[in-house]
């Protein structure tokens, strides 16, 4: 089916919306995972920074998220 | 999910087909935007358990126990005891005449038991073929990332005592 070019603008600002989501979270499984790995190793001041940075990541995420549901709202609107 | 329609509301197929073949592409791209969304919240949640842990972490009271007598293994010997809790495993080696050393058994990759190799002077998992340092338990190659707990031992006499552990996580 064609899609109508302000639609398909649409869709690449979403693609591009989730490639980010799934960067930032790829690094947000590699932060968990090395955060763990320091704690199990009794280094526990890592703990914190690892959090920290880690709700950065989800925040991002978060209002990617929020852009995707906006340009998808604003699509179905016409 | 709405179970019941209100008489005046958009005909019966559009409750059934609620979104256009153009739009599905949007619902379906939000939707996995929104699965990722809740994987990275449950990442940071998993994050926020970790700082949590740390926080409310204390450091255990180790016993003092002796181990072995010092005569008791000969060089590249072995000894497994129990510390600091029974059913802890760790591995004495007499590494020379006057040197012992002292381990968790327990591999920090998947908790498989360690064993000491005599001949290439190191200890060895055989899971998955981890190997760790006999001088400080560092990890030599293989899949572990974390060194082993160490044993610190003192000599009291003619009986090694272990006092506590050292690099042993929460």
């Amino acid at each position: 089916m064609k899609i109508d070019p302000p639609q398909s603008r649409g869709l690449t600002a979403i693609d591009g919306a989730m490639a980010l989501i799934v960067i930032l979270l790829m690094v947000q499984i590699w932060l968990l995972s090395a955060t763990l790995e320091s704690f199990l190793a009794g280094h526990r001041e890592a703990a914190l920074p690892g959090a920290v940075v880690s709700g950065v990541l989800f925040l991002g995420c978060l209002a990617l998220y929020l852009f995707v549901v906006r340009i998808d709202a604003e699509a179905r609107k016409g | 999910m709405k179970l019941f329609r209100r008489p005046s509301s958009a005909p019966l197929w559009q409750d059934e087909f609620s979104v256009f073949t153009a739009g599905e592409r949007y619902v379906n791209r939000r939707q996995f935007t929104k699965f990722l969304t809740l994987t990275s919240l449950a990442m940071f949640v998993g994050n926020l358990w970790i700082l949590a842990r740390s926080w409310f972490y204390r450091a255990p009271a180790y016993p003092r126990r002796v181990v072995a007598r010092a005569d008791e293994l000969a060089v590249g010997g072995t000894r497994i005891f129990d510390y600091p809790a029974a059913g802890m495993s760790c591995i004495l080696v007499r590494t020379a005449t006057d040197s012992w050393v002292a381990y968790s058994q327990k591999c920090t990759h998947l908790s498989c038991a360690v064993y000491y190799a005599k001949e290439q002077d190191r200890l060895e998992c055989p899971c998955h073929q981890g190997f760790f340092s006999i001088a400080d338990g560092a990890v030599l190659q293989g899949p572990p990332r974390r060194p082993l707990p160490r044993v610190r031992l003192e000599r009291l006499g003619g009986e090694l005592i272990a006092v506590r552990m050292e690099g042993e996580g929460a």
